[in-house]
Formats: structure tokens, sequence, C-alpha cells
């Protein structure tokens, strides 16, 4: 790994970062109208606004599961322009974890299978991948959990579950979008707990919240409103 | 990812919808089923007709006036026992040529009566053709030139009017004449449907004096080696010719016979196996529509895997090998029904069936490429999908 380690790299680094959406009238929309960011290694970022504001696209853009329509983004230095679809691919599996809302567990198939699902797509052995997925979910206190299946569990086990997953890679960066919108307060705090433990860790953590609360917590908290940065603090 | 993986990964998802797997895989299993059973019938006849055909003996040519072929009319005999003794000159061994008059006629003994193919032959009829006797003597040259009123009876003709009783040195009434029994053929089967333990053999003066016609029917030549079919075949037909000119002759030879024949049955084994396939086709069709429904079903679950570093082949990989699954599974559970009903067919009904290999990887790897070709269109709709469009579904 060349770039990728370096100390210096921010985590990420977007210039004039766009992205719009054509519908099918002719009628375009710009969810977010050129976006300057810059986040380092290890740090703890609020990202708050309204709804509609374009916090999600942002999110999806700094992911790799989208592309900007204009403007360049660097991804621990690496410009995601320069990568193909795979290579894409590569990086979120290798550098980039992901926590929805909505948790995005596969039913039917146990925590464990669950939170292996990243390292198959990295080719990892089998045994290893139940080793580092059992590691995992004991990370987030369900060691007892192993076996179930996301019905099986609380909205709160499952994006515990959600948060395994995506530590169990090793990532530089963890993506929340709303990550206790379903949650209690009670749930919610622990998840939160959960994603502040990582970042002391060392994993640069970005989270998108309508909770005042949440957001309090992060270090810096970066206002979006109508695809614009309204404010960085 | 590894295909092990995949596999594993398909095999969890069939799993999970294990009814609906089930009942998409039956259009493959009755397709291949299907294919199965119609190819063994098809090489079960092939098969038994060349087992007849070998049965009638061994490197003989037929020899009848005109033109032999699928679809030709008969012709009008013009030959005559004049023909036979040039053949026989020509040929130049006169025990390998033999000659045959056909006619159908009721054999009557006292009240019984039997419907027989009567065949007016000669002494030399059991050089050329592979006609074992069960009880009495072949026919004689003294027969012939006398035109004695003596019979040998095929086997079933012999049970149906003497039963148990020794049927030689007895009487049969044909036409009106009657016929002393000087011999009863051993049991042989029936050749193209020609029931030939029904037959009659009477000399074949009697029998033309019977029909009231000097024709012939055809003449038999036998080689004496497999070498030997072709050479002589054209030298009986130019000979004929040369004595009859713008006539047709044919020789049929048992190479023919069996190329001919084969051909047929090839070609209705293919279609029967087309009709099959088609079957299978609408196997394929439906494993696509559910492929399809399936994609859609889990789009979310498309999503996330590309957010956690599927790639587009890899989705395309999983989605391919369901496919595929389910038709091999589909397509091995056909072929075991198939060689099951074949062999049941074979063990309950006259009909012939014989299970071959080629058949069975066929319907094999037929199964696998319908999986692919159906599993595409499938796979690379999953493939193609936008991870953030999948995720936002809900
Ligand atoms: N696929 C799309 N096609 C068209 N417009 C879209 C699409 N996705 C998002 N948008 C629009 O882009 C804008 C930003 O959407 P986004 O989801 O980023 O908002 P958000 O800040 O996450 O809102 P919320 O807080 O409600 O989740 C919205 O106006 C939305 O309608
Ligand atoms: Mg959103």
């Amino acid at each position: 790994m060349s770039l990728a380690d370096g100390r210096g790299t921010p985590a990420f680094e977007a210039v004039g970062l766009a992205r719009s959406y054509r519908l099918d009238g002719g009628v375009t929309v710009d969810a977010l109208r050129g976006v300057d960011l810059r986040v380092e290694q290890g740090e703890f970022v609020a990202i708050v606004g309204p709804s509609g504001s374009g916090k999600s696209t942002l999110m999806h853009l700094l992911g790799c599961l989208d592309r900007p329509t204009s403007g360049t983004l660097r991804v621990n230095g690496v410009d995601v322009a320069t990568l193909d679809d795979s290579g894409l691919a590569d990086l979120r599996n290798r550098t980039i974890g992901f926590v929805f809302q909505s948790f995005h567990l596969l039913a039917r198939t146990s925590a464990l299978d669950n939170v292996a699902l990243p390292l198959v797509y990295r080719g990892v052995p089998r045994a290893e991948r139940r080793e580092r997925a059992r590691r995992a979910l004991e990370a987030v206190g369900l060691g007892h959990r192993l076996t179930h299946r996301p019905s099986q569990m609380s909205g709160g086990e499952q994006q515990r579950v959600a948060v395994a997953r995506a530590l169990v890679g090793d990532p530089r960066v963890l993506l929340a979008d709303e990550p206790t919108g379903n949650l209690d307060s009670r749930n919610g705090e622990e998840v939160m707990g959960l994603l502040e433990r990582l970042n002391e860790g060392g994993v640069a953590v970005v989270l998108v919240t309508h909770d005042a609360e949440v957001a309090a917590r992060a270090r810096r908290r970066i206002h979006v409103r109508d695809g614009r940065i309204e404010r960085d603090a | 990812m590894k295909t092990a993986e995949a596999l594993r990964m398909a095999v969890e998802a069939l799993r999970v919808n294990r009814l609906r797997s089930m009942l998409t895989m039956l259009g493959v299993i009755i397709g291949v089923l299907s294919v199965v059973i119609l190819v063994a019938i098809g090489t079960g006849a092939k098969d038994a007709i060349e087992k007849e055909i070998s049965g009638l003996g061994s490197n003989i040519i037929l020899v009848v006036p005109g033109q032999v072929g699928l679809g030709a009319a008969p012709t009008q005999s013009r030959l005559d026992l004049s023909d036979v003794a040039y053949v026989r000159r020509v040929v130049g061994d006169p025990s390998k040529v033999t000659v045959a008059v056909n006619s159908g006629e009721p054999v009557r003994v006292g009240r019984v009566e039997v419907f027989a193919t009567l065949t007016g032959t000669d002494e030399n009829m059991a050089h050329v053709f592979d006609r074992p006797l069960r009880r009495g003597r072949y026919l004689t040259k003294t027969d012939v030139d006398t035109r004695r009123r003596v019979v040998i009876l095929g086997s079933e003709v012999a049970a149906k009017l003497f039963g148990d009783v020794d049927p030689i040195g007895r009487q049969v009434t044909i036409a009106g004449v009657r016929f002393r029994v000087v011999g009863v053929y051993a049991t042989v089967g029936a050749t193209f449907g020609v029931a030939r333990d029904q037959e009659v053999h009477l000399p074949v003066t009697t029998a033309q004096r019977l029909i009231g016609l000097p024709r012939i029917n055809g003449i038999a030549v036998g080689a004496s080696g497999p070498d030997e079919i072709e050479p002589l075949r054209r030298k009986v037909v130019d000979a004929l010719s040369e004595r009859y000119p713008g006539e047709t002759f044919s020789a049929v030879t048992q190479t023919q016979l069996l190329g001919t024949i084969g051909t047929v049955l090839g070609m209705l084994t293919g279609v029967l196996a087309a009709i099959a396939g088609i079957s299978l086709l609408v196997g394929g069709v439906g494993v696509s529509n559910i492929m399809l429904v399936s994609v859609r079903e889990r789009t979310r679950e498309i999503g996330l895997r590309k957010a956690l570093g599927a790639r587009g082949r890899d989705i395309l990989g999983q989605f391919l090998i369901e496919a595929v699954l389910l038709t091999t599974v589909g397509g091995v559970i056909g072929i075991l029904a198939g060689v099951g009903g074949a062999l049941l067919i074979r063990a309950v009904s006259p009909v012939p069936a014989s299970i071959t290999w080629w058949s069975i990887v066929l319907a094999f790897g037929v199964s696998a490429a319908v999986g692919v070709f159906f599993g595409v269109a499938p796979a690379r709709r999953a493939a193609r999908l936008d991870p953030v469009v999948a995720l936002r579904t809900d």
C-alpha cells in the first residue's frame, strides 16, 4: 500500500464536488452544488442539515457508491475518477465501512454470516472469515447472538450487527447515514458509543444525523443546506 | 470471489425459496425427462430393427425390379425363372442364388384356417438365408422341378394349425389345393413387421401355378464375404440391365438397408428429441422469469453487496450460478427420472428403449447451457444495478 496508509493524507478530500440528477422530464435536480471538504484520518464529523439538503447524496459520493457529476474526490489519497467500477468496489471493500439507517442486513442469514460478508468479496478463507466475524460481534457486545437472524434480534442489536459488519474489514473510515434514526434513545446511545470507540481506535467517522444530541458528540459539525456546505465547525 | 463461495451462496438462496425453486426446476425436469425417454425409445427402435436386419442372414443382396427407395411406387415385376437362371450364370455359384414369389393365402386344416404369407422359393433358400428347421427337411431340386405340392410351415402357422400334433406328413389345403407338410421352421421372430413365423414355403414352380402368373418377386444372392457384396451387387444389376435395356433394377444389401433405416430412425429420434427440447426451452423461460423476479425482490440485497465490495462480475456470477444450479439440478433429476422411465417402459411394454450415454451427457450439457442462456439476462440486470438506487429501494 502506497498512499493509502500515508499519515498526512486526508481520509477524504473533495473539491467542487457536485451531483445532479436528470429526471425523465428533462428537468435537472442539483442535489449537491460544489462541496469542498477535507476530512483528516481519525476525525469524527457529523453532517447535519434539513431534509433534502443533500446529506445522503454526499455520503454516497464519499462512500464511492456514486460518481460525482463534476468535481474531484480523493479517498485516502486516491482520485476516484481514476478507478473503474471494480476498482471502486475494491476501495469500498478495503477502506470504507457503511452503517445505514435501516440496518440493511440480509434476512434469513445469521449475524455471523452477515458480518463476514465483506470478507467474502476480499477472498478471505471461510474459517478466517468466521473467526474475524465472531471477534467483531464480540466487540459490539453480541458474542451471544452469533447464530441469530435479523428477525430474531431487536433493532438495536441489528444495528450493532451492522456496525460489526462495518468494522470487520478494518476500514480507514466509517460512513453512517442516520445510524440512530430508527432506534430509541437508549439503543441509539449504545450505537453512538460503539462508533466513538471505533473512532478512538483511529477510524475516521462521518455520520449524518438529525439528532442535535448526537451531533453534539462530534468534534466537528458540517451544516449542509441546498446542496452546499453552509457552515463547518 | 471464489466459485465455491458463489456456489454456496446460490445453494443458500435456492434453499430459502425451496418451493419456488422446485417448481422452477420442474419445467427443466420435464424437458430433460422427455428428451431422455424419447431418445431412448428412438434408439431402442433403431437397435431392434438393426438386429432384425442382421437376423436375416449375412451378406445378402436382394434384387428387385424397379426403384427401391422411400416413396418409390412398387413396380410390376417382369422377372421370371429364366432370369433366375441367368443370374445364376452371372454369379457363377448357382447355390448362392435363390428366388421368391410372394402371395397371401389362407391355409386350412379341417376347420382351422390361418392366414399365411406364401413364399415360393427353391432348394437354395437355405444356402442364402439363415433359416433353421425344427423338424423335417428343406425343399429339394426335385420338389421344384416336378412342382411338388409340399410345404414347409413357419412355427406359428404349424402351432395354430396342428397344435401339439407333429405336422410332418400331414395335409394342409391352400386355395383348394392339398399340400403335404415336409418341414417346420424353427421360430425366428419378425423382420420389419414381416412375421416370418407366419410364412409358408413351397416350391416356386408350384407357387407360380397356384397364383397363375409366371412371374417372380425377387432374387436373393448370397455373397461369400462382406467385401464381395458391393462388386457382386453391381455385377448382378449390370447384367440384368443389359438383359433388359431401359429398365431399372435395384439390389438392396443389408448394409444399405441398415444405412437407410438407420438414417430414417436417426431423423425420427432427432425430431422426437427436438420436440422434447422445446419443453426444455419452455423450462428455461421459466427459469429466466423466476430469476428476474428474484433479482427484483433482492434489489436491496444486491445494493448492499455492492456497497460491501461486490463487483459487477461477483453479482453476475452469483445469479448466473443460481440459474445454472436450478437447471443442472433439474437436469440431473430429469435424467434420473428419464432413465427410470425408459427402464420402466422397457420392462412393462413392448416398446424398446435403450439408454445411451450420449443422450445423458447431452441432456446434462443442454440443461447447463439453458441455465447460462436464460440466466444471463437476469444476472446482467442484477450486475448493472446502481447501488445507490438499490439501497434506497424499500
Ligand atoms: N435518484 C434521484 N433522482 C432525482 N433526485 C434525487 C435522487 N436522489 C436524490 N434526489 C434529490 O436530491 C436531493 C438531496 O437528496 P438527499 O437524499 O441527499 O437528501 P438528504 O439530505 O439525505 O435528506 P434526508 O434528510 O431526508 O435524508 C433531494 O432533493 C432529492 O429529491
Ligand atoms: Mg438522507
